[in-house]
């Protein structure tokens, strides 16, 4: 059974790091479908959040792995408990004469928020879980989607459980 | 006041404070600060070679032989890339070894310079841990740091990349050796957890067709002693890995020999008959497992390694043990002693005795000597020439080996009473890898004998060293057995592409490898029958040859293939025997 799993990494804000993670991945055939970093309060520390999917024993081999760079100080796999994702993305979408009000009108229902426009377009700002920027851009249409940046998923575990050394 | 010393004087300096004996090494451009320092100084002996994938295979063969890191110093750019075979190759058999690697300037890195390479990013996949040294005041926490993450936990080859900036002789430093070093991101596991140790001895207790599976964890672990105890203890039959070998006395009548893609009949079947089977500091390797979804379909596994991510990476374990194998396996003896004075009716001997028979009718039918008398009076066999070196240095000898069938013969007809002495390149099967390695046992003991087992397609992959040991007058041996061609791909192309030799012979290009040992200042032997291969093995290893390298040229009958050999894709108890024999009848 494969799923979708989201694993935050706690690691050395050292450079080479990042590389190590990364050729992890790709040397032992693990997939990324997003990843994040960025340095933590604690500034010799950086966190990572990625996610990827894999069936139970491969998710299991991924943190093991992890677990055994030399600079990788933590791994949880927050999708093993209850927790919190969002990602960010910066969409331009084409938005001319009738078309303006409408593309507002899904931004809102979205709680988006429009951060920059051109006669011709919209720079919409939107925050949630990965599959709620897939729907905006469903709702939105392919069509009028002009150019998408989206940060990759960041995540917390909820209530109480922290991660920390 | 501390002491003043420059970045170069600083590393070498560090190499001393580490206890370095040796540094296998090339100069080149970057590095020549470090040579300077080293020029300085006696108490590090730097080993030239004559190429650097050598050097890394040197310091390896010096670190399996002794367990301590072995050490090796290039320049930047081919310097570094030359070393990556045997960085790859230490990294895939969990060998301790530090590399140190000159790089161009700081200033310069990132423009092309000349002789610039990304050496951590090339090593990245390779290395168990890397440093680029950033200025010279970092330099003896990186050299510490390094050692301890070499040697510790799970073993493997760590690189230090230092700019040549940060040797300048001119900037100098205080100077201190690091007492300790503690790193908040690797606390390597020692003992195993109680609970799980007690578990996994009611299991092996209550095992009525066990078999104790042992790789190189327990050789590299120095565990050796610990597993033999608790395998007498028991009586129960152990089976090592090619890694393995010497982990368990090769001549105890309880070892079954190698298992698996060449392993022996017995080994093989008792795996695969087994109830519970007791995998230490060994991975389940694809070429033990064959098809692991047949492998042993009714043992239950107790799986202990250093490494957690080798426990239930290819077979889940039914009771995991993470810890490193000496301390872990005195553990469990001493847990086994109590259980066997509580209760010493534990064992169910009759079931135990009941195995034993079974793998001893095993043992006596399809041995490994069945392929042997199957050939009747064949040409000059590989496995004679083995068996006659294994009679000459009675056993005792560190034996090297190349990869291809000569390999497999010289792990399965050499029996190793003791660990360290069998020393090859399991995981990534590194042609090349023999004679360098060979030279590194030989500077770690000086007085031991060293047997280099080869095949002429490996030795001519870093024959260059021939000078290095004519150099440094190093004692080898060598037995190259000769078949004029790449033996094991042959066997393969036999087996299963229609006997279409493509590519695997090369019989008229050979040298003269007794005139080219000769060119070299060393002793070289041709034998083709078998009626003279004992004199001249006991010649090569009397005491006439005692300070010399001796190259025997044994050719061998072309056309022998490794036996038994595991049918592809099937369970452990599917082998074939013999050449015309077919597949074994599986019992």
């Amino acid at each position: 059974m494969s799923a979708r799993r989201i694993i935050a990494v706690l690691l050395e804000n050292e450079a080479g790091a990042l590389s190590r993670i990364i050729g992890l991945f790709a040397q032992r055939n693990y997939n990324i479908e997003s990843l994040t970093v960025a340095p933590t309060e604690d500034e010799t520390l950086s966190r990572l959040t990625l996610t990827t999917c894999g069936d139970e024993s491969t998710i299991e081999q991924v943190t093991k792995q992890l677990n055994k760079l030399i600079e990788v100080v933590k791994v949880v796999d927050l999708t093993d408990g209850d927790h919190i994702e969002r990602e960010l993305m910066l969409v331009k979408v084409r938005a001319e004469g009738a078309q303006r009000p409408e593309i507002k009108r899904v931004a809102d229902i979205f709680r988006g928020q429009i951060v920059d426009l051109t006669p011709d377009a919209y720079t919409v700002q939107l925050t949630g879980p990965s599959e709620k920027l897939d729907a905006f851009i469903r709702a939105i249409g392919r069509a009028a989607v002009l150019e998408v940046a989206r940060s990759g998923v960041s995540g917390i575990g909820r209530g109480d459980a922290m991660m920390r050394l | 006041m501390a002491e003043m010393l420059s970045g170069a004087d600083m590393l070498v300096r560090a190499l001393q404070d580490e206890g370095v004996e040796y540094l296998f090494g090339y100069p080149g451009g970057a590095a020549l600060h470090i040579y300077d320092a080293i020029f300085k100084q006696q108490k590090v002996e730097h080993i030239l070679v004559r190429h650097e994938q050598a050097a890394a295979h040197m310091a390896d063969g010096y670190a399996r032989a002794t367990g301590r890191p072995g050490v090796v110093l290039v320049t930047s750019g081919p310097g570094a890339t030359n070393t990556i075979t045997g960085i790859a190759t230490a990294h895939m058999d969990s060998t301790p070894i530090v590399v140190i690697s000159g790089q161009v300037p700081t200033d310069q890195l990132g423009t092309d310079a000349f002789q610039e390479t990304d050496m951590v990013g090339v090593s990245r996949p390779v290395v168990k841990h890397s440093f680029l040294v950033r200025n010279a005041a970092e330099i003896p926490m990186a050299v510490k740091k390094a050692f301890y993450i070499a040697a510790s936990g799970r073993p493997g080859p760590v690189v230090i990349d230092v700019p040549k900036d940060a040797t300048d002789p001119n900037a100098k430093f205080e100077y201190a050796y690091p007492k300790d070093v503690a790193m908040r991101s690797y606390n390597p596991v020692a003992h195993g957890h109680s609970g799980q140790i007690r578990a996994a001895v009611k299991l092996l207790l209550a095992a009525k067709r066990p078999v104790i599976y042992s790789g190189g964890g327990v050789v590299q672990g120095d565990a050796a002693e610990a597993l033999t105890a608790i395998a007498r203890r028991l009586d129960y039959p152990v089976t090592n890995t090619l890694m393995g070998l010497g982990g368990f006395p090769g001549t105890d009548r309880r070892f079954l020999g190698m298992l698996g893609l060449h392993g022996t009949f017995e080994a093989n079947l008792a795996m695969h008959h087994a109830d519970v089977i007791f995998a230490v500091g060994a991975r389940f390797d694809d070429r033990v497992t064959n098809n692991p979804a047949k492998f042993c379909p009714s043992a239950k596994f107790i799986h202990l390694d250093v490494d957690p991510a080798s426990i239930s990476k290819i077979i889940p374990a039914d009771i995991p043990i993470v810890g490193a194998a000496a301390p872990a396996l005195t553990g469990m003896l001493g847990r086994l002693e109590t259980e066997l004075e509580r209760n010493p009716d534990a064992i169910d001997r009759d079931a135990i005795d009941a195995w034993w028979r079974r793998i001893d009718g095993w043992r006596g039918r399809f041995g490994l000597d069945h392929d042997q008398r199957a050939r009747g009076d064949a040409p000059l066999l590989p496995q004679q020439v083995v068996q006659a070196v294994y009679r000459a240095t009675r056993g005792e000898a560190y034996v090297t080996a190349d990869v291809g069938q000569h390999q497999m013969f010289a792990a399965q007809y050499y029996l190793f009473d003791e660990p360290r002495r069998w020393i090859n390149s399991g995981g990534l099967g590194t042609m090349g890898f023999g004679l360098p390695a060979a030279m590194g046992a030989q500077f770690a003991f000086p007085d031991a004998q060293v047997v280099c087992v080869t095949g002429e397609g490996s030795f001519m992959m870093n024959m260059q060293e021939l000078s290095t040991c004519m150099q440094y007058a190093l004692p080898i041996k060598i037995i190259n057995l000769n078949n004029q061609a790449l033996g094991m791909v042959k066997q393969w192309q036999d087996m299963q592409y229609g006997g279409r030799h493509s590519h695997s012979t090369y019989k008229d290009a050979l040298p003269d490898f007794v005139a080219l040992a000769a060119s070299f200042g060393h002793a070289g032997f041709r034998v083709d029958t078998l009626p003279e291969l004992e004199a001249v093995v006991a010649e090569i290893f009397s005491d006439k040859y005692k300070d010399r390298l001796v190259f025997l040229d044994a050719w061998i009958d072309p056309d022998e293939h490794v036996y038994p050999m595991a049918i592809k894709g099937g369970a452990m108890n599917e082998m074939v025997l013999t050449r015309n024999g077919g597949p074994a009848p599986p019992p």
